[in-house]
């Protein structure tokens, strides 16, 4: 019978604890370049952020930007960015920035309409104006925040505070980072960004929640165990399991990657960085936190009910 | 170990047999779902994978308060004047109306009374001095605010329908504003065009003692005010009226406008109701041989010399208009002006061919990445992996079902929460193979290390798919569009995945175990 392939050989027996100083110094120097990268070359907001108007349009021949620029520019709305996209040369992104307010805009987006003419088909109009705009921007540092609060708070529930606060460490580690990856390659940060960014908070905790749980039931088997031997066991004995999700995740958005097209490319490269992150700091940050805590000699960590069956693993 | 409670197993079943049957409109044609019920019906696309437009629009909510206080100005006015009462300094200031009066006490008395009375849903108040001062408070103007945003809803999706639009939806979002959908229009200038307008609608005399370029150079008399015309003269300039402010008909007496030729020019032919015929019938006859301006939205649409009283209640709009420009005045007219102006904040609209490329992308990497999970399973975890993998399609026949059954609809994003699903679902059976394997590997029985391995991982896979639970639901809370398409497929994954991976791979072992009775462990 075919039982399929262990990725890992047996049990594994690294120290990943010992080695949290070397990677705390890596996390902190992305961590540091990240800021400093946000500051001084900030993200690139896509129109749902910076307000705006952008067109995808598909003209029935090949497209000559020149002349385009110069008739859209000879309307007066400002400086409008043309980039020819696609292999045809018949598909051109046109952007215009923001307006100070949406009557203005609203002309602007007629008055390239009108120039564009019958021969162009509209493949994708976003036209956002100032005040939503700045509400999406709103809404979306809100909910980023939010869902940090929500997981966090629901492991301080189910497990203890400590927990609480390296899960909110290692989320906070990988928001960060993974909003970075926008910095640093220019990808577009829209909304969709946003959900990748919360969706990599949800797979970073799912992860962290996976070892969480071991060390808990380890804490209760293993009553004289050094903490940190503890931690130890808990991250080999869920490696297997942590390599072979992160492996199904990162093939499963690698599809998106190639073959979801223009849209959720950015989404789903921002995914796979974010699992990876996600699962260095359920390992290298969530779980190191622990040994600065008290974890022994809590009210909240019951006894181990029962757990002496014959054949289990015994100290 | 070996036993499936029957209850459990009825409920899977039940579960399975709901999700196949929820899904199954997906598969079939449009002909045959259009017959059947209304709650069973295939996934709904988004307009980012049909094609069509969102608009969001807010009402100009400044405009409407500052037209109402000046409709109180108008009343007091009058009020004032019925009731013989001396007044000073009557005007709109500081979002209230303000006004003196003049006289002794009991005439102030009288005019507050008189004001109460005549403006009964605003608040009066007078000082020692006779200042008067009404306000609109707070539950008057959400009741305004209220009334404005419905009554513009109703004309909004009159205008809509007559467009012919298929399948509109047309909704409010918060206190003033409104979230217009059209599937299949891509774009929406026309609709734009036709929604925008205010279409306030009014019949003023031209001021023949006037001269235009008097009024340009600012010379105007009081009762008098300088409009633009809607179209511009042949040589291309600004096309200038000097008309009175008095209204001598408002649009809201016409009960219908159709678009018709006159001379083989587009023109608008109107009605008016009984009471606005009379008005109009007594305006054109006292004044034959004058021009009365057309005004819609503060524009002269055009001026025609009266040539005879007419009684009959009904006329023509001549005006220069295109076939499709009459059509759509007469439209506009039919529909009724809106209570006040209203801005584009958002427009977002998509072609049909990006589309279509949009539903093959995504039809493509589901496909793909099905088929990358599947095989990896497979190699992970051999016949358990196989186990996983029948779990995992029937995970998404209960998504794509449990989406139906919600009356979801199905975004891009959307198809891109559907693909990560299928990798983040399988972790529930992952955690427990790799559970079974440690337990095995700890020398408990085949039974025992099977029992252990579902019973073990179960709150793990309950603690990890909460967290990831909650991050979907704010982003479904926080998000708009296409994004809310992610949260919802993301969320609904995590919950059927749960189900799949855990009723129904354990049911698939137990009737495995039960027909081969394993000695080794096949994970």
């Amino acid at each position: 019978m075919f039982r399929g392939i262990k990725f890992l050989p047996g049990e594994t027996k690294v120290d990943f604890v010992g080695k949290r100083f070397i990677a705390l110094f890596f996390s902190v120097l992305l961590l540091g370049s990240t800021g400093v990268l946000l500051l001084t070359k900030g993200l690139n907001y896509g129109i749902d952020f910076s307000g705006g108007i952008q067109m995808e349009v598909r003209s029935d021949k090949p497209v000559d930007l020149h002349d385009l620029r110069t008739r859209l520019n000879d309307i007066g709305v400002g400086e409008i960015g043309l980039q020819g996209i696609g292999e045809t040369g018949r598909e051109v992104m046109i952007r215009i920035p923001a307006f100070d307010n949406e009557v203005s805009q609203n002309a602007a987006l007629k008055a390239v309409r009108d120039t564009l003419g019958p021969s162009f088909e509209d493949r994708r109009t976003e036209v956002v104006g100032p005040k939503v705009g700045e509400e999406l921007i709103r809404d979306g540092i809100l909910a980023t925040i939010l869902a940090m609060v929500a997981i966090s708070g629901y492991i301080w529930l189910r497990f203890e505070w400590h927990f609480g606060v390296g899960g909110m460490l290692a989320l906070i580690h990988d928001v960060v980072l993974t909003i970075g990856f926008y910095s640093i390659t220019g990808l577009e940060f829209s909304l969709t960004s946003v959900a990748a960014v919360l969706t990599v908070a949800g797979y970073s905790i799912n992860d962290t929640v996976v070892i969480y749980d071991r060390v808990r039931e380890n804490l209760r088997k293993f009553k004289k165990m050094p903490v940190k031997d503890l931690l130890n066991l808990s991250v080999n004995e869920t490696m297997s399991r942590t390599i072979l999700t992160g492996g199904t995740t990162i093939i499963s958005v690698l599809a998106i990657a190639l073959f979801g097209g223009e849209v959720l490319r950015g989404f789903a490269l921002a995914m796979i960085l974010g699992v990876v992150v996600g699962t260095f700091s359920s390992v290298y940050i969530a779980l190191p936190v622990l040994i600065y805590f008290k974890l022994r000699n809590t009210d909240a960590i019951a006894p181990l009910e029962a757990e002496a069956e014959p054949g289990a693993k015994q100290g | 170990m070996l036993y499936f409670q029957k209850w459990k197993l009825a409920l899977v079943m039940l579960v399975l047999a709901a999700g196949v049957m929820f899904a199954a409109p997906n598969l079939v044609g449009r002909d045959i779902t259009d017959k059947m019920p209304n709650w069973l019906q295939p996934l709904s696309l988004g307009l980012d994978l049909q094609g069509g437009s969102h608009l969001l629009l807010e009402l100009n909510t400044a405009e409407l308060m500052r037209d109402k206080l000046e409709g109180v100005v108008d009343v007091a006015r009058s009020t004032m004047r019925t009731e013989k009462l001396r007044y000073t300094g009557l005007a709109v200031k500081d979002g209230a109306v303000v006004a003196t009066i003049l006289g002794d006490e009991s005439e102030r008395a009288q005019a507050r009374k008189a004001l109460r009375g005549a403006i009964p849903s605003a608040d009066v108040e007078m000082d020692d001095q006779g200042l008067v001062k009404i306000v609109y408070g707070e539950k008057a103007r959400k009741a305004m605010l209220e009334g404005a945003l419905s009554t513009t809803l109703d004309i909004i999706r009159k205008r809509i329908d007559e467009l012919g639009t298929r399948e509109p939806s047309i909704q409010r979002q918060g206190d003033n504003r409104i979230v217009i959908q059209l599937p299949g229009v891509s774009d929406p200038k026309r609709a734009r065009e036709v929604i925008g307008k205010t279409a306030r609608m009014t019949f003023h005399l031209v001021d023949s003692d006037t001269s235009v370029e008097d009024a340009l150079r600012g010379r105007i008399p009081p009762g008098s005010m300088l409009l633009e015309g809607m179209d511009a003269r042949p040589d291309g300039q600004k096309q200038y009226y000097v008309v009175r402010k008095k209204v001598e008909v408002a649009g809201e007496h016409l009960v219908d406008a159709q678009p018709s030729f006159d001379q083989s020019a587009p023109v608008v032919s109107f009605r008016f109701d009984a009471l606005g015929g009379r008005i109009f019938g007594k305006v054109t006859a006292d004044n034959v041989g004058h021009n009365l301006a057309i005004v819609l939205d503060n524009k002269v649409v055009s001026a025609p010399n009266i040539r005879s009283a007419i009684l009959q209640g009904n006329g023509v709009i001549t005006g220069g208009f295109s076939t499709q420009g009459a059509s759509d005045l007469a439209l506009l007219l039919r529909s009724g002006a809106l209570p006040t102006s209203i801005t584009f904040l958002e427009e977002r609209s998509v072609g049909p061919s990006l589309g279509a490329d949009s539903i093959r992308a995504g039809t493509m990497s589901s496909l793909v990445g099905l088929a990358l999970v599947v095989g990896f399973m497979v190699v992970a975890y051999g016949l358990f992996g196989i186990f996983a993998n029948i779990a995992l399609v029937m995970n998404m026949v209960l998504l794509v079902g449990g989406l139906s059954a919600i009356g979801a609809t199905l975004t891009l994003p959307g198809i891109a929460g559907i693909v990560l699903t299928m990798g983040m679902a399988v972790d529930a059976n992952v955690l427990i193979f790799e559970r079974m394997r440690e337990e095995y590997a700890n020398g408990r029985s085949v039974l025992s290390s099977i029992e252990a391995g579902f019973s073990r991982a179960f709150a793990t896979i309950l603690d990890a798919n909460v967290t990831t639970l909650a991050a979907a639901v704010l982003l479904y809370h926080f998000g708009s569009g296409p994004v809310r398409g992610f949260a919802v497929t993301l969320g609904l994954g995590i919950i059927t995945s749960m189900f799949s991976a855990v009723m129904l791979t354990r049911l698939m072992v137990v009737v495995w175990m039960r027909a081969k009775r394993p000695t080794t462990l096949p994970v």
